[in-house]
């Protein structure tokens, strides 16, 4: 029992060790910016940049407008599922799951082809349109991880007994889903929305190819081209991320519990 | 006879090709409690769910004071409903879960809080108002569930199996409780449940459902002493079933095994070499020949179950098998298994189930 207890630590060391030294590697380097001593320079050049907060407050925006639109889309798609598709949902999991295997090169350079200016349905023609376009595909990349969450959190509660007992009380579909699912499925929808977050943060391929100035291409354009401040970014990104996670888990305890789950 | 408050016409309810509910008729009078009492999948949660609103019937009509709700959405049948699973909201607190309804019809503020007290006091937890459902004990939250059902003063209280999740002592007082609640309110309600002795006990009639059809509808009364059909029979209360075979029809002699039973006006329809199935209650059975009891018939001891107050005797007859009840008494010993016994039941008592 005591050796099996030793082992577990070692092997939780190994992976904490795994896991922290890079970090610790990419702060430390992050602040030799100055000659011979620690400093935080390399957090000010970033943060003090006009296109670090351009580019930030551009993604945010979009992560804002993306949250929106996959609430929208897939909490009354997996409400109505559990409630009257039951036998539609290994379908619907399988759907949500494809922009994992699909790589985002593909589908931005199908959304090219689709919504091009000489296209039935020009997207591309204009800057909102474009920027529309970026929601839509961002939504999309979100989507295994914002249909599960919601998922997981209708799982938590009777769907069909709550949404009877509200219906025979008098209640219709929209007073339903704002005052019975949604309250108690929010820190499910939360927990969502701050992964679509950090996914859209750091996204890549999609505003890169839409030429869009967001976040992601910026990172992408220090690394190239400067020494400290890549890593500066790479630690703000991972802090966002995990405030995100933070935030997930503080939020989790404010949960509505029921008989079933008190605690 | 007045127009009915509740009427369900030949309604029949279908997933597929199963039919589950078959040319189903019940009439209810306002203020009557009905109870629906059948094993699993006999249909009862079915019809009830029908009259909810949230299953539509395949064929037939559902009308309710006067007025065909067949194809009227739930939220449009001012319906109370309680739900085997409390169905609580768990966001919400006692009294707003209570006030629910009250809200959603637009009643002010005012209002509802004083209906809602006035609800917290009817099913006796006033102190409850802002504990959350996940607080509450199994009988606090159905009953929390109950009061919920009645606050906007619905046309109908429909009880889906509301006990069968709670413990037995819990059961008895909250049955008692929604009985006298039911009373006091005068509302018409339809109480759905597997558990005869629940539907025996508050019911003003029950309607014993076998294979989607009503199989007898009557008083408590009449469904456990005048069983129309071998199924309500059996399945309500304990019954011995002795099969035998008609010897004289016209004088109403019976032979069960070896033995003779006069059975004077029962056999109606029957002829000599006919088999029936005769039954009787254990209640009606007497160990040893008793006075103003007319039949007896002899057999042998094979179970002797002693259980306080009352030693529980099974006693066979050929291949037939009789249980029956006697009370404990200090100085008679209880009888040994293997010995002969006679049993002895009033012919009036027995049952010919066709």
């Amino acid at each position: 029992m005591k050796g099996g207890r030793f082992w577990a630590w070692v092997v939780f060391a190994l992976g904490a060790a795994y896991f922290f030294i890079p970090l610790i590697a990419t702060v430390e380097f992050s602040m030799r910016m100055r000659r011979g001593a620690y400093s935080l320079d390399a957090y000010k050049v970033v943060l003090g940049d006009a296109r670090f907060q351009a580019t930030f407050g551009y993604s945010v925006l979009a992560a804002i407008f993306t949250i929106i639109l996959g609430v929208l889309i897939v909490v009354p798609a997996a409400y109505w599922i559990r409630l009257r598709l039951p036998q539609l949902r290994p379908v619907v999991e399988f759907i949500t799951l494809l922009p994992l295997v699909i790589p985002a090169i593909v589908i931005v350079f199908g959304y090219i082809r689709m919504y091009g200016s000489n296209s039935p349905l020009p997207f591309l023609a204009t800057d909102t349109g474009t920027n529309a376009l970026l929601v839509i595909g961002y939504a999309t990349l979100a989507l295994p991880y914002m249909y599960r969450a919601v998922d997981t959190g209708l799982r938590t509660i009777d769907v069909r007994t709550l949404t009877e007992a509200a219906q025979i009380l008098g209640a219709g579909w929209s007073t339903i889903i704002t005052r019975v699912i949604l309250p108690n499925v929010l820190i499910a929808v939360l927990s969502g929305a701050f992964l679509t977050f950090a996914i859209v943060i750091g996204e890549f391929t999609m505003a890169s190819l839409l030429n869009r100035p967001a976040f992601g291409p910026y990172l992408q354009n220090i690394g190239a081209n400067r020494a400290y401040e890549p890593a500066a970014l790479a630690i703000i990104a991972f802090a966002i991320t995990w405030g995100c996670m933070s935030l997930i888990q503080i939020l989790s305890r404010f949960a509505p519990k029921s008989a079933n789950r008190p605690n | 006879m007045a127009d009915p408050f509740l009427s369900i016409q030949h309604v029949r309810k279908s997933f597929g090709a199963t039919t589950v509910v078959e040319d189903f008729n019940l009439d209810v009078e306002r203020g009557e409690f009905v109870s629906f009492l059948g094993p699993s999948g006999c249909g009862k949660t079915t019809v009830l769910r029908m009259v909810a609103g949230f299953e539509e019937p395949s064929a037939g009509k559902i009308v309710v004071g006067g007025k065909d709700i067949t194809r009227l959405k739930p939220n449009q049948r001012n319906v109370g409903m309680v739900f085997q699973a409390y169905a609580l909201f768990p966001n919400l607190t006692v009294a707003q879960n209570i006030g629910f309804g009250l809200k959603v019809a637009g009643m002010p503020r005012a209002d509802i809080d004083a209906r809602v007290a006035e609800m917290l006091g009817i099913i006796k937890l006033p102190q409850m108002a802002d504990r959350y459902p996940y607080q509450l004990s199994g009988g606090q939250q159905q009953r929390i569930a109950l009061a919920r059902a009645i606050a906007p003063k619905p046309k109908l209280l429909l009880l889906d199996e509301p006990l069968s999740a709670l413990d037995a002592k819990v059961r008895v007082s909250l049955r008692e409780e929604i009985r006298s609640i039911q009373k006091k309110l005068g509302i018409t309600t339809i109480f759905v449940t597997h558990d005869q002795e629940e539907a025996l006990s508050i019911s003003d009639r029950i309607a014993v459902m076998y294979g989607g059809k009503a199989e007898q509808v009557g008083t408590p009364f009449e469904i456990y002493n005048r069983p129309a059909t071998k199924f309500v029979a059996n399945f309500v209360g304990t019954l011995n079933v002795l099969e035998g075979t008609v010897t004289d029809a016209a004088s109403g002699k019976v032979q069960v095994n070896t033995q003779e039973v006069l059975l004077k006006g029962k056999l109606n329809g029957s002829k000599s070499g006919d088999t029936l199935s005769l039954a009787l209650r254990p209640e009606a059975i007497s160990l040893g020949r008793q006075p103003g009891r007319d039949s007896s018939l002899t057999g042998e001891i094979s179970e002797v179950h002693f259980l306080g107050s009352v030693i529980r005797v099974r006693v066979g007859i050929g291949g037939n098998m009789v249980s029956l009840d006697t009370f404990n008494n200090s100085a008679t010993p209880p009888p040994a298994v293997g010995e002969k016994a006679e049993i002895s039941f009033s012919s009036g008592d027995m049952l010919v189930l066709h």
